[in-house]
């Protein structure tokens, strides 16, 4: 398969989220988080946070939105029906707490083909409304080739 | 923590629906998820979890050690195979380095004797009491 190494580099509209405690809880309690920082405003704020803090992977749903236009991006032309989640690697700073905003962008890192496999790594970095980076992301997509 | 400690293993078993609740948490609705019909069409066994859910495993068996959300400070995963629902998650790791405050681990996920995250690596940040 032909991989199109003209967009390492391309850059991506930012995206804001808005991170709401009940998101915070409903992420947690799915991912069977059961520390009460996640869940409990008055642990979290007799700990020292604003509001509930998001558990460190929580990181994927704030995430995402920015992620999107890479995704469907027909210059990337990432074909869903072989594409595997190959890998992925996050590096958190502050704690992020229901109240903040995050604004993510993201950039294609990486496009090469080996054995006849596209692989595909996307970078994001999300920082918080006081400009502090919050996570950055390495997300490793594999399409298989024909 | 000392190089060559294991973490506490964390072992869960996610239930029959829990990928749909996953998939309404992350906002990742890929039917092969969620879809029984659709994920065997595919050739899958069946609904398959979210990767991204079980290395949210490996992040919390971390930081139940680390005393906190806040003591991740890296997390690196491979994806190997598939994750089922309804068959037991077991997370484990080992201290390989401990230097400037930072555990690093090395870790991954089982299922059914197969391991499902490899070549995992996680970085602690250790409490000021556990850091000398």
């Amino acid at each position: 398969m032909a991989v199109n190494t003209g967009v390492i580099g391309k850059t991506y509209p930012t995206a804001e989220y808005a991170v709401g405690r009940e998101k915070i809880r409903e992420y947690a309690q799915a991912v069977g988080e059961t520390n009460a920082l996640h869940l409990d405003v008055t642990a979290a704020r007799e700990a020292g946070h604003a509001d509930v803090v998001a558990p460190p992977m929580f990181a994927v749903v704030y995430s995402f939105p920015a992620l999107w236009p890479v995704l469907f991006d027909p210059e990337v032309g990432i074909d869903f029906s072989r594409m595997v989640h190959g890998g992925q690697e996050f590096e958190w700073g502050p704690l992020v707490v229901a109240g903040d905003e995050i604004t993510t962008t993201v950039s294609v890192a990486d496009v090469s083909e080996r054995a006849g496999n596209g692989f595909y790594v996307f970078a994001s970095e999300s920082v918080n409304a006081r400009g502090e980076t919050v996570c950055s992301g390495r997300w490793s997509n594999i399409v298989r080739g024909a | 923590m000392q190089p060559g400690d294991e973490i506490t293993p964390l072992a869960v078993t996610p239930d029959r629906y829990l990928t749909v609740r996953y998939a309404g948490a992350s906002g990742d609705f890929n039917p092969i998820h969620i879809d029984e019909e659709f994920a065997q069409q595919v050739g899958l066994p069946g609904k398959i979890l979210h990767g991204l859910y079980t290395m949210a495993q490996v992040a919390r068996a971390h930081t139940d050690v680390g005393g906190g959300p806040g003591s991740l400070k890296r997390l690196g995963v491979q994806f190997r195979g598939m994750g089922l629902p309804e068959h037991e998650l077991v997370v484990t790791g080992t201290v390989r380095s401990v230097e400037d405050g930072v555990a690093v681990v090395e870790c991954g996920c089982e299922q059914n004797g197969k391991r499902i995250i490899r070549n995992a690596e996680a970085e602690l940040r250790l409490r000021l009491r556990d850091a000398s």
